[in-house]
């Protein structure tokens, strides 16, 4: 026998059923519980940047909204810098941003919607810059593990972005743009499967 | 310390898209392939929370919903790590779990179960790991509940366990589940997992060293999220 690589195993992801609210968003579930909520603020008043709104519908394989889903969001401020305390840029990053937010769908309509300010350009693998991105990270019931995806926006210079021009069929790439339907106002549908299926990524 | 990478999922551990014994997989997973990315700073970093972000008492289900008295139920603690896959503690990071009361049945809207709600009882807690990666929740043993899947299914006594780590491709949900709970091995959802050892992590052992005599029993439950590739040779995530 060969030395033992004494690596331990991920923890098995399950999915984040149909009561997910409960612990992550309690108001949704109908209770207040604690005085201060997560999520609420992925840019503070003070961070400067375009303020945009984002919303959309989580589509399911039969075109039926997903009406129990849960949403995070994590972007870079409007310089492309992350608010992450181990990067030394850190210090440089927008005052009053947070970067990151939880959103759940309306549980009527299926809509969600979340507050922010536009992301700056980010510098992605090898010195190539990326278009603004918008990680979204999507669990709910019946999601056996989170779905990776990332938004980018129709009106930007998508061209030269190194993930976007990884997706072999070029027709899908439009599936990670989010319309303009209005200034400040973007629309972003995620499918989950089927016609116009939403690109999703093992990061 | 800069961004780091991680090892990639072993996706033949975690559970596929697509299975469907969980109906609602069904039309709730993506047919297509998922685009196999190498991380950015994007995935590489992630949200970091403090303790303005919490009160010491929100670990402590018996305590942070009680209007009239305690909850019923077994009472419990459960207690753990948050590791790595190299086995180092993650400092700092936020824990959050949800859960039923004793009797299964959920606060929550949708939930109609006949089973009644304990007015003592709201389901939920979050705290920070320790500088060594180390929680602890007090509440009580959930009970189990049935769901409409198959007509007689049953989800064994469980407790939603959500982790952040440090960067946003750690993000994880795993349910933790309790020794010798024989649902266990009847339950599509525990069963979308392929691998029988990884099953195994996530039932947590009866720990009755820190249980408190005359007061609760416990339960031990490490988590273990994607480990961090150390920079043995050039990185060149930055471009540098």
């Amino acid at each position: 026998m060969p030395q033992s690589l004494n690596y331990r195993k991920e923890s098995p992801s399950q999915t984040a059923g149909p009561y997910v609210h409960i612990g992550l968003v309690p108001g949704a579930a109908g209770f207040s519980i604690f005085r201060q909520e997560l999520g609420q603020d992925i840019a503070g008043p003070q961070a400067p940047g375009e303020r945009i709104r984002v919303e959309g519908i989580v589509t399911d394989g039969t075109g039926a909204p997903v009406k129990d889903v849960l949403l995070e969001v994590w972007q870079s401020d409007a310089a492309g810098l992350y608010p992450y305390g181990k990067d030394p840029r850190d210090a440089d990053c927008a005052p009053d941003f947070r970067g990151w937010g939880r959103v759940i769908t309306d549980l009527e309509t299926g809509l969600w919607t979340f507050d922010t300010i536009k992301p700056g350009s980010v510098m992605g693998r090898n010195g190539r810059a990326m278009a603004p991105p918008i990680n979204l990270w999507i669990v709910a019931r019946g999601i056996n593990i989170g779905l990776n995806t990332r938004m980018c926006f129709e009106d930007e210079d998508n061209s030269t972005d190194p993930v976007l021009n990884l997706i072999e069929q070029v027709d899908r790439r439009q599936t990670l743009l989010a319309r303009r339907v209005n200034p400040g106002h973007y629309r972003f549908d995620i499918r989950l499967q089927g016609i116009d299926e939403t690109v999703f990524m093992d990061v | 310390m800069k961004p780091a990478e991680f090892y990639q999922h072993d996706r033949l551990w975690q559970p596929p898209v697509h299975t469907p014994d969980c109906k609602t997989s069904v039309p709730r997973s993506p047919r297509l392939a998922m685009l196999s990315l190498q991380g950015s700073l994007s995935e590489l970093t992630g949200p970091t929370f403090g303790h303005n972000d919490i009160n010491p008492i929100n670990n402590v289900l018996i305590r942070n919903y009680a209007k009239s008295g305690d909850p019923v139920g077994e009472r419990i603690n459960f207690h753990g790590r948050v590791l790595d896959e190299n086995g180092r503690g993650v400092p700092d990071t936020l824990v959050e779990i949800w859960q039923a009361n004793a009797g299964g049945r959920y606060r929550h809207r949708k939930d109609t179960y006949l089973a009644p709600i304990d007015p003592n009882f709201g389901g939920r807690g979050r705290t920070l790991t320790d500088a060594d990666g180390f929680y602890c929740f007090r509440s009580v043993k959930p009970g189990a509940y049935p769901w409409r899947n198959w007509v007689n299914n049953w989800r064994p006594a469980h407790i939603h366990v959500s982790v952040f780590g440090s960067a946003f491709c750690q993000r994880l949900i795993p349910q933790m589940y309790f020794e010798d709970d024989p649902l266990i091995h009847q339950c599509p959802i525990v069963h979308a997992i392929p691998d029988r050892r990884a099953i195994d992590q996530l039932i947590a052992p009866l720990d009755t060293n820190p249980a408190i005599p005359l007061d609760c029993l416990a339960y031990k439950f490490d988590i273990v999220l994607r480990g961090r590739r150390s920079t043995l040779f050039e990185n060149r995530l930055e471009g540098n």
